[in-house]
């Protein structure tokens, strides 16, 4: 009799090469993590600054001070009150909304994928081995509180609200004041500040609702489309601008960085605002 | 017009084996798949390649070229220059037969574990009907032609053979995703696609979707929506807050089908 032997054993290809991809693969990572860390750099510095985050007279308030609730603010750019007595800015004058929006920006699905790829480097690109030896992705704490994403979403439109909030001050600004200082006049009045804020309010909201958990929640849950057609008819009208997701998490963390460089220069007296109207 | 291409192909089996060297003529509008044909018709009579269609609908050709998981036959020469070396190894994810051929049997013991479509059975057959709309979701999944490319590059396979047992892989997710958004499907399939099925392991770096010859957008209209669904089960404080009030039972997502690995 013949005898048959086993079958070798079957194993992957030895390959040792990383990858054997010959494109610059490692150009994409290498750019989101140099904007990326740019960017929360700038924000940092100006969070903790705590001047030149308000131009009294055109009334704009930076994203990065609203809504301006310490002690600390100055007259006029807190508009909802003072919340806690003055502290220096140890404590961003923005506590109240900061952390929410921090947090929104690090669950969103696309700056996850994002900064996993380019600071984790699990994958760095596809197709090239991750230099980790283990892996469980977001099975287990800390990573699988990103989950929470929806909840940051909420706390996200409430805070785009104030954002529109600060829009309508920024088109009301002072148009007389008494001789003695005393008294301010309002009326509607913008210049270019105004156009930069609206453009930036504008950018969030998009921004906002091309959210994936938004898609979700206002039709995409559904089984059965066509039982609700307006809920379908949401959906698809979330969807079209969820596909510029990524493009709208960029556009947004440039037109914040504007608006906020330009009042900055503005509040500084650098230069003044050029008027349109009032 | 044609020229002499340079080829690095793996060649080997049961995993042990290394990239040889070929110049095998090229001519005009040819793909990688007719390259590698040639070279078998001419210098390599015994190179294992699996291929059918020729036309990017069978999902039999996959390979790695330059690195880069893609479909051979849909591969045009054309997209590199006639002075590089192509170097062509097999799908690295699964086991190799023997040259470009690997084992993908680990695809459908994981496609049979997945609850299948579950109807209400009240509905007779011919009964139910559907519109367009209810079905948009589900047809752009059913342009999968079974590649396993998306399944070769996700990296949690791929780079950790260890999670072969606890992640399905964006193809079946996709499935899962599929079978949930059916008007007529009756199953819930969240709490397993979460806990048997590995979904928490996608970290959506959507290199499932950049390889897909369907461009199927994987992570954006399956992986995603499906972790929503889930999130919606258990991780969105207002329907947990409403679960509170209502003091409404949870209901048992549908299990696994057992014994099929
Ligand atoms: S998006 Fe998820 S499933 Fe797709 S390749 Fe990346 S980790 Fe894998
Ligand atoms: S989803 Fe795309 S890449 Fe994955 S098996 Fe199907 S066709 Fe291939
Ligand atoms: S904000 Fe990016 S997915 Fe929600
Ligand atoms: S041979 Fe059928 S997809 Fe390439």
């Amino acid at each position: 009799m013949t005898q048959v032997s086993d079958p070798p054993a079957r194993t992957r290809a030895q390959i040792k090469e990383r990858t054997l991809r010959t494109d610059p693969w490692w150009n994409r990572g290498r750019v989101v993590a140099t904007l990326l860390t740019i960017w929360v750099a700038y924000a940092t510095v100006r969070v903790f600054t705590g001047h030149w985050y308000f131009a009294p007279g055109y009334n704009y308030l930076t994203p990065f001070y609203s809504p301006c609730v310490s002690g600390e603010c100055v007259p006029g750019a807190s508009t909802l009150g003072h919340w806690i007595p003055a502290i220096p800015p140890i404590i961003p004058y923005a506590f109240i909304s900061l952390p929410f929006v921090l947090g929104f920006r690090l669950t969103c699905y696309y700056y996850r994928g994002a900064y996993y790829r380019a600071f984790w480097r699990s994958p760095a690109a596809c197709a090239v081995r991750e230099p980790h030896a283990t892996y469980s992705g977001e099975t287990k704490l800390p990573l699988i509180a990103f989950n929470l994403h929806r909840f940051f979403f909420y706390m996200a439109v409430i805070i785009s609200v104030l954002n529109t909030w600060d829009l309508v001050n920024a088109f009301w600004p002072t148009t007389a004041v008494t001789p003695d200082g005393t008294h301010l006049t309002h009326g509607f009045g913008f210049g270019i500040g105004s156009l930069i804020i609206l453009a930036n309010v504008v950018l969030l909201w998009a921004y906002t609702l091309s959210c994936h958990s938004c898609r979700h929640i206002t039709g995409g849950r559904l089984k059965h489309f066509s039982k609700h057609p307006v809920r379908y008819w949401i959906w698809n009208q979330i969807s079209k601008l969820n596909k510029h997701h990524m493009a709208l998490a960029w556009t947004t963390l440039t037109s914040l960085m504007v608006t906020d460089l330009y009042i900055m220069l503005v509040a500084a007296n650098a230069f003044p605002d050029l008027r349109i109207f009032n | 017009m044609g020229y002499l291409a340079k080829l690095r192909v793996w060649r080997g089996d049961a995993g042990s084996g290394s990239l040889q060297d070929y110049k095998v003529e090229v001519n005009e509008g040819e793909v990688v798949l007719d390259v590698l044909h040639r070279l078998q018709a001419t210098q390599a009579s015994d190179l294992a390649i699996r291929w059918n269609c020729k036309a990017g609908k069978c999902g039999s050709c996959s390979m790695e070229i330059n690195g880069m998981p893609r479909l051979g036959c849909m591969t045009r020469m054309s997209t590199f220059t006639e002075v590089e070396t192509l170097t062509i190894t097999p799908m690295r994810t699964f086991p190799v037969i023997r040259d470009l051929v690997t084992d993908v049997s680990f695809n459908y013991a994981k496609a049979r574990e997945i609850p299948s479509f579950t109807p209400d059975p009240s509905v007779k057959p011919g009964e139910f009907r559907m519109r367009q709309e209810d079905v948009n979701r589900s047809q752009e999944f059913r342009k999968c032609i079974e590649c396993y490319l998306c399944q070769n590059t996700c990296h949690v396979i791929r780079d950790h053979e260890e999670n072969k047992e606890s992640f399905a892989g964006p193809r079946f997710l996709m499935r899962i995703a599929e079978l949930e958004m059916h008007p007529a499907d009756e199953a819930d399939r969240r709490d397993i696609a979460q806990e048997d099925f590995g979904l928490g392991y996608c970290n959506i770096t959507k290199c499932c979707t950049e390889v897909c010859p369907e461009h199927i957008k994987i992570t954006d209209n399956a992986l995603i929506p499906m972790k929503e669904r889930i999130a919606g089960r258990k991780y969105d404080p207002l329907v947990w807050l409403g679960s509170k009030i209502s003091m409404r039972p949870k209901s048992k997502g549908t299990p696994a089908v057992p014994g099929k690995r």
